[in-house]
């Protein structure tokens, strides 16, 4: 790993509540979680992106601000990302958000992080364990216009102005140079997260977090919420388990010549 | 039950917890089995800024007390007794620095110490001297401005991992009591050796060896306290940290009891979990109780420690005492529930019958604490 001599680096974590369960309510008006008294935890990617930001800081010096777009009860996130090395936190909140898709979430945080200006580095978890879309990092850089990098499993080299990183693919990784400001979407692969500290853990209860609302971060009423999200959700249902099929059995060389057989007759 | 923790030592208690559940249980059995020192443990406890719980802030600790150590003691315990000595027997060795150093020896040494960047062990015991501590055989005599150490301690705890001892020397023989000092060493010093690691029924992970001084010279300035200090600056180190010991035992004790009840409902004879029979469940009453009465002792020692008062040897002393003898006979009975399978090391519960034995041992044996507790009850008796 590259030493890099001390610089002030601004860096922001995207992080999101999710449900601690996979029994999660679904309100069948808007087809949308019902979140309210479910025991919510950080988003388990988002624990890498704040380790990844907790060590980039103790690498190149700097500051560390979470940021969330979510409900009041999002503030636990935030002071547990406090704990865990972040500097600050914002809570992005508003009536006016329910509902959001991807694009207006994406839109939302783009928003916030211009009201914050000055940043070198925006880290994400690389998808959230409800949603698991893994586009609103994606679309935060869009909003922005910076350039992004997805399944980073290691910041190589980090300095004023530029990065080099290994992108993790399916047969092994890319090693990809970005300027900065740059957004970047991590994998479990990059750190093992730490525990909070008790010295963090105290920061964090007396934390003061900035509340932004709409209006402060001059948002476009039309671009939020239901209102301002292109997709809808139809349905969410979990699937019935699949029954039936057909089972072939026999001598494996037997087997395999049926089943080629088989796959060309539906022409696969 | 509710023992009134203020909500940093809630706070404390929840992270030692989590330390202990996520990182210590997982690999207990492994240290057990190598007897390696788990320095990656030691390493996120230091991260957690656990080690300075009992260090004053301006030395860069939390600034809590003995009650603080005994809460985090105890959760670790429960994960392992052995590993949880690596932290339990750094705050013995930085006792007599706490209690007796002055503001020059706390600066340079409790920082670090604070920060788990370096770990402590105390050195009274040797071959001839262990309950007769009196009798120990470790001269430092004065040279200029240095002591010179010769001697050999014995059974030390952390030796050869802990960079700060604190060592009790006769400075002289003539003197009888008064004629012992307690001195700084740190590793590296000249003349300073290690013996071999001991091989132990227990607490395997837990590093014992001799410290072996030979001509060691060691500067002045790491006199604790006075000359002829020694055995006042050891007796009331270990007034101090008995609770702490107690805490491992309650803990110990504890750990062994959940498992206990657990295979309890889930162990199958005779058609039925064992647990809905009588003969188990007085079993586990009786553990339960006795681990509660130990913890509520442990505490109200602690906290009796933390107030200040005056004296505290006799309740020190009994906390000890009871807790010790809890964890032995809770671990005993865990392996008895658990049957055979309470035999064999592939289950858990055989190591914490022998990690807890040597709470009934060491910082004095069980008897005596019996000894202690005795001389100062027929002392109050004769005030009255």
């Amino acid at each position: 790993m590259a030493i890099i001599p001390q610089q002030h680096m601004n860096i922001i974590v995207c992080i999101k509540q999710v449900p601690n369960t996979t029994d999660v309510r679904i309100d069948p008006a808007t087809n949308t979680l019902i979140r309210d008294g479910v025991e919510s935890v950080i988003n388990p990617f988002d624990t890498y992106a704040i380790e990844e930001a907790a060590r980039l800081k103790e690498r190149c010096g700097g500051k560390v601000t979470a940021i969330t777009m979510g409900p009041p009860q999002a503030e636990n996130a935030l002071k547990e990302a406090i704990s865990l090395g972040c500097d600050e936190g914002i809570l992005v909140s508003d009536r006016k958000f329910a509902g959001s898709d991807t694009w207006a979430t994406s839109y939302t945080l783009a928003a916030a992080i211009r009201k914050i200006a000055d940043f070198d580095v925006i880290l994400c978890g690389k998808q959230a364990s409800d949603g698991d879309t893994a586009q609103v990092g994606p679309g935060i850089s869009a909003h922005l216009n910076i350039p992004q990098v997805t399944y980073v499993k290691k910041i190589v080299e980090i300095s004023a102005g530029a990065a080099k990183v290994e992108r993790m693919t399916e047969e092994g990784y890319d090693i990809v140079e970005t300027p900065l400001p740059c957004l970047f979407t991590v994998v479990k692969e990059i750190n093992t997260p730490r525990l909070p500290s008790f010295k963090g853990m105290m920061r964090a209860k007396y934390a003061k977090l900035l509340k932004w609302t709409a209006d402060d971060i001059e948002a476009d009423p039309a671009a939020l919420g239901l209102d301002g999200s292109p997709t809808r959700v139809v349905k969410i249902f979990t699937p019935e388990a699949r029954k039936g099929g057909e089972i072939l059995s026999g001598a494996t060389d037997d087997v395999s010549k049926e089943l080629v057989e088989l796959l060309k007759d539906l022409v696969i | 039950m509710d023992y009134l923790l203020t909500e940093q030592q809630v706070m404390m208690r929840d992270l030692a917890r989590q330390i202990a559940d996520e990182k210590i249980k997982p690999v207990a059995a492994h240290y057990d089995e190598t007897e390696e020192f788990a320095w990656p443990i030691m390493k996120i406890i230091a991260d957690s800024d656990l080690f300075g719980v009992y260090i004053p802030e301006q030395y860069g600790g939390l600034g809590g007390g003995v009650m603080d150590m005994c809460l985090i003691t105890e959760e670790f315990s429960r994960a392992c007794g052995g590993i949880a000595l690596g932290y339990a027997g750094t705050g013995l060795g930085t006792f007599p620095i706490l209690l007796y150093g002055s503001d020059e020896q706390k600066q340079r040494f409790l920082p670090d110490i604070a920060k788990g960047k370096r770990l402590a062990a105390f050195c009274i015991t040797e071959a001839g001297a262990g309950s007769d501590a009196g009798s120990i055989k470790t001269t430092a005599v004065k040279d200029g401005d240095h002591y010179i150490l010769n001697g050999t301690k014995q059974w030390i705890t952390n030796a050869g991992e802990a960079e700060v001892y604190t060592v009790i020397a006769i400075t002289d023989k003539t003197k009888g009591s008064r004629g012992a000092s307690a001195f700084i060493v740190e590793k590296g010093a000249k003349g300073m050796e290690f013996g071999k690691k001991e091989k132990k029924m227990g607490i395997r992970a837990s590093a014992t060896r001799e410290v072996i001084f030979t001509d060691c010279r060691v500067p002045a300035a790491n006199l604790i306290s006075k000359e002829g200090m020694g055995f006042i600056v050891a007796m009331k180190t270990l007034d101090n940290s008995r609770p702490g010991v107690a805490a491992q035992a309650v803990g110990i004790a504890q750990g062994a009891l959940d498992h206990a009840v657990e295979y309890a409902r889930t162990r199958v004879q005779f058609g039925a979990p064992i647990s809905s029979f009588q003969a188990i469940q007085h079993m586990l009453a009786d553990m339960g109780t006795q681990v509660e009465a130990a913890r509520a002792l442990a505490y109200a020692t602690a906290r009796m420690v933390d107030s200040g008062a005056k004296s505290i040897s006799k309740e020190s002393a009994m906390s000890k005492l009871f807790a010790s003898d809890v964890a032995m006979k809770v671990a005993n009975d865990a392996v008895q529930i658990f049957g055979g399978y309470g035999y064999m090391r592939d289950y858990p519960v055989e190591k914490y019958l022998r990690d807890a034995k040597i709470t009934q041992i060491y910082e004095g044996t069980n008897q005596i604490q019996r000894n202690v507790i005795a001389g100062h009850m027929i002392k109050e008796s004769l005030k009255k």
